[in-house]
């Protein structure tokens, strides 16, 4: 085995992998840099992203807005230095993009156009079109392709993080391709490896977000954080999960339920005004309220009987018909061609289908504010890290910033530390590396006693998930899914795969990926168990209350070789005292 | 989508998947599977069907299962596709052939190899190259609607390979550097913010296969995002043509670079 080198390694080429590849390069083009990500980097899930990005850019916008708006949105479970950081960071960052080529949609002047979105006091989306991540992540790839420094491993699958000596050395990773593990040593590593909605059934995550860089975190001890925080966003397609942007009702859509009646006045998000009001819609009220609350609505509509039942399950209704066709094709074409592709209707026409699907991850690898771990020569950022901004729940919108704005505080970081630090241990993180080889030879290529195939085991899992740790939880549902989750990491632990193939073997990374669900889902259930309060997207049937006296922190949790240990840490509270999340009065 | 909540239907369709290992057969095999004919099961969901339930072995990409990350691009019945967009009611009855995009070096089964573009997006410069670089501080370049309008189009591309899979000229040149990229890198030539037309033009007609291009627009036909490469190698080739005249006729009226 070969030991491959780098100064700076980064583990994952979606928005916050290339992000930070992008600002070493600009730090210090010296450096040589290393992006392992297990699909071409331009795969990556940021490219999914539909409505926007938010930064303060017009002159009717604050930052001390964009800073409350984060804050209330997140229940006040956000550190409020780093929300401070992150919202004056933003524009500049967003404006960098701007001048790497990236395509927003332009106001008649010229400038940047913003849209509103959920929980926003006033407009400040960025936007190309309803495909802006798609353009984020191909303008930072191609941006990052003139940049020498930077080596590529595309098609490589990280299966394990070498800490030696108390300091993460480098990754183990799969060469899909020749099915080689190579062993990649980089005087700091950064993970940018996403989040882990495939943990549910219904979400709008791509097949590739498994929680592959939390798993491996945690599995060396690294806490993760926040875990039970879990974002459902309202508006998905049933059956197979696909998002439909909250931009479609940033842009005027409404949400009905089976009588035509737009039920969210009965959930304390304020007033309805009629569709052809020029002050619909109004910010931060009714369909823009907050994500949680929003899939909240849902599940007690449901429970009235006030539901459509549909193939998939039920449903309510968005309507975007009043919007008309022009405007429909200009600002949002991709709900059009999304609706009907995969749910055979027209929207100019036709109501769509939606309801509530696990999107994101608010949790993830615990980070300080320049997105250091606790695990030296490690750090994390995007969607697998949490700093935290995004607290009990993220606002819509500011996921694709946080990418650009901690990836690149992560690369910075990352530079000064490998400046300091003594030359990593070569021999150490070969030996590491081998060893892993080992692991997965014995594991995979040898005879084992299961039963079981990977789809049987991902799909129990999927549904103890959605069953016991979905959008309402309590003590008795949690539990089960916890008995369920140890059941599976044993039937797991013997499953025989049929393909001992080494070229391109897609049953063997499912299964590695089956192992970080597990992992995760464990996370997840454990903090959700701990924290008998509900808050945010975090809601306890058994314990309906907010408790800041008990819960103003943050869960820590850790691996044991029993079960998972959780701690916690105290919230950071600067300016903005934790008060009540009010949504359409005034 | 999760076929156990939803009744399987009577009827199942026949996939014929392409099927190559290299450490085991020295060529490849078509396989045959059967699948439910669910009305609203795209290609993408029948492979995954035959990978969890009938043949782990079978090896193909793919992440959004939503038509953008580009990766689940093969051949079904001989025409370029995005497997996640082609709905096996579309095929009805079958069998429906499933194989490696065309032209390119299969790896395994329906994966192929594709560096070959991804050094090519590197060559033609796909990149922003203003004339002089703006400071952040100074905000953002201005583009009117207008401006914006005149390249979006080949911004689109996610690269997924349809449109090479479908060319002809790629087919018996593969040093061609091909629709993708030119679409790209006239992308980048048409964007107000830009200043580079003149270093790609030298990459683009490197080459001679773009001569060689007669614009039957195969690549524009298969391209799910309706991207129009060949409304830019057009256009590439009448601004080649200029700066080639401008260059040898009356070299004092060559662009300034």
């Amino acid at each position: 085995m070969e030991l491959l080198s780098h100064d700076i390694l980064i583990v994952g080429g979606g928005g916050a992998g290339l992000r930070a590849a992008i600002a070493i390069g600009e730090e210090n083009p010296q450096l040589s840099v290393g992006v392992v990500s297990k699909v071409y980097p331009m795969r990556s899930h940021t490219v999914s992203a539909e409505g926007g990005a938010a930064a303060v850019i017009k002159p009717n916008d604050s930052l001390e807005d964009h800073i409350y708006d984060t804050i209330s949105g997140a229940d006040w479970l956000a550190d409020q230095d780093a929300v401070e950081v992150f919202v004056n960071e933003a524009p500049e960052e967003m404006i960098r993009l701007e001048h790497w080529g990236c395509p927003w949609s332009r106001d008649p002047d010229g400038s940047v156009a913003v849209r509103p979105f959920g929980g926003m006091k006033i407009e400040r989306t960025w936007y190309a079109a309803d495909k802006t991540g798609f353009h984020m992540l191909h303008s930072l790839f191609q941006t990052a392709l003139k940049f020498n420094n930077l080596t590529r491993y595309d098609e490589h699958f990280a299966t394990k993080l070498l800490v030696h000596d108390g300091r993460c050395q480098g990754v183990a990773a799969l060469e899909l391709r020749t099915g080689q593990i190579r062993a990649i040593a980089g005087m700091a590593v950064i993970l940018c490896t996403g989040g882990a909605g495939r943990v549910f059934p219904f979400t709008t995550n791509a097949a590739i977000k498994t929680g592959d860089g939390m798993a491996m975190a945690y599995r060396e001890g690294v806490p993760l954080k926040d875990m039970e925080f879990v974002q459902y966003h309202p508006t998905g397609l049933p059956g197979t999960g696909i998002l439909i942007t909250e931009a479609s009702r940033g842009e005027g859509g409404i949400l009905i339920n089976k009588d035509g009646y737009r039920y969210l006045q009965d959930y304390a998000l304020g007033e309805p005004l009629d569709v052809n009001d020029p002050q619909h819609p109004r910010k931060r009220t009714m369909e823009l309220g907050p994500r949680d609350r929003l899939s909240q609505a849902f599940i007690q509509e449901h429970d009235k009987g006030n539901t459509t039942d549909g193939p998939y399950g039920h449903v309510v209704h968005l309507d975007v018909r009043h919007l008309g066709e022009k405007k429909i094709d200009k600002k949002i074409p991709f709900v059009r061609e999304l609706c009907r592709n995969y749910a055979g209707i027209d929207p100019v026409s036709e109501l769509i289908p939606v309801r509530p699907v696990v999107h994101y991850m608010m949790g993830g690898v615990h980070t300080n504010i320049e997105g250091e771990t606790p695990l030296p020569g490690l750090l994390a950022a995007g969607e697998c890290a949490c700093v935290s901004i995004n607290g009990a729940n993220r606002l819509g919108s500011n996921s694709l910033t946080e990418l650009l704005v901690f990836g690149a505080r992560a690369a910075r970081a990352a530079v000064r530390f490998a400046r300091q630090a003594v030359d990593v241990d070569g021999p150490a993180v070969l030996r590491l590396a081998q060893q892993e080889q080992e692991r997965i030879r014995q594991r995979y290529f040898q005879p084992q006693q299961g039963k079981d195939n990977i789809a049987k085991l991902r799909t129990e899992l999927v549904w103890a998930m959605e069953a016991g740790v979905g959008i309402y939880r309590d003590e008795r549902s949690l539990r089960q899914t916890a008995d369920v989750i140890r059941e599976l990491k044993e039937r797991a632990g013997q499953l025989q795969l049929a393909d001992h193939s080494l070229t391109f073997n897609t049953e063997l990374t499912a299964a590695l990926e089956l192992e970080y669900l597990l992992d995760v889902s464990d996370t997840v259930v454990c903090g959700a168990l701990a924290r008998t309060e509900s808050r945010g997207s975090h809601q306890r049937i058994d314990h309906d209350a907010r408790d800041d006296e008990r819960f103003l922190k943050h869960s820590l949790v850790y691996r044991t070789d029993g079960d998972p240990r959780v701690e916690y840490l105290d919230v950071v509270i600067t300016r903005w005292p934790p008060g009540d999340r009010v949504y359409g009065s005034k | 989508m999760d076929p156990s909540k939803s009744t399987p239907p009577k009827e199942t369709i026949s996939l014929e998947v392409f099927r190559y290992q290299p450490e085991e057969e020295d060529e490849s095999r078509m396989q045959r599977y059967e699948v439910p004919l669910h009305k609203d099961w795209v290609v993408l969901d029948a492979l995954n069907y035959i990978k969890d339930q009938i043949d782990g072995t079978l090896s193909f990409r793919w992440s959004c299962r939503m038509g953008v990350c580009g990766s689940c691009g093969m051949m079904v019945n001989g025409e370029p596709k995005l497997s996640c967009a082609a709905f096996l009611r579309d095929y009805a009855p079958g069998p429906i052939r499933v194989e490696p995009l065309n032209y390119f070096p299969v790896i395994r089964d329906l994966v192929i190899n594709m560096e070959d573009f991804l050094h090519k997006l590197g060559e033609v410069k796909a990149w922003l190259l203003p004339d002089e670089e703006k400071p952040v501080s100074e905000g953002e370049y201005r583009q009117s609607p207008a401006e914006l309008a005149r390249y979006k189009q080949f911004s689109m591309c996610i690269n997924c390979m349809l449109c090479y899979a479908a060319c002809p000229v790629y087919g018996h040149h593969p040093d061609f550097i091909g629709p993708a990229a030119i679409a790209l890198a006239q992308r980048y030539n048409l964007d107000s913010r830009d200043g580079a037309a003149d270093q790609r033009a030298e990459v683009i007609f490197s080459h001679e296969g773009i001569w060689e291009c007669t614009f039957v627009g195969d690549c524009t036909r298969v391209c799910p995002k309706n991207v129009d490469p060949a409304g830019a190698i057009q256009q590439a080739k009448v601004e080649g043509t200029k700066d080639w005249f401008r260059s040898v006729l009356v070299p004092w009226g060559k662009k300034p670079s």
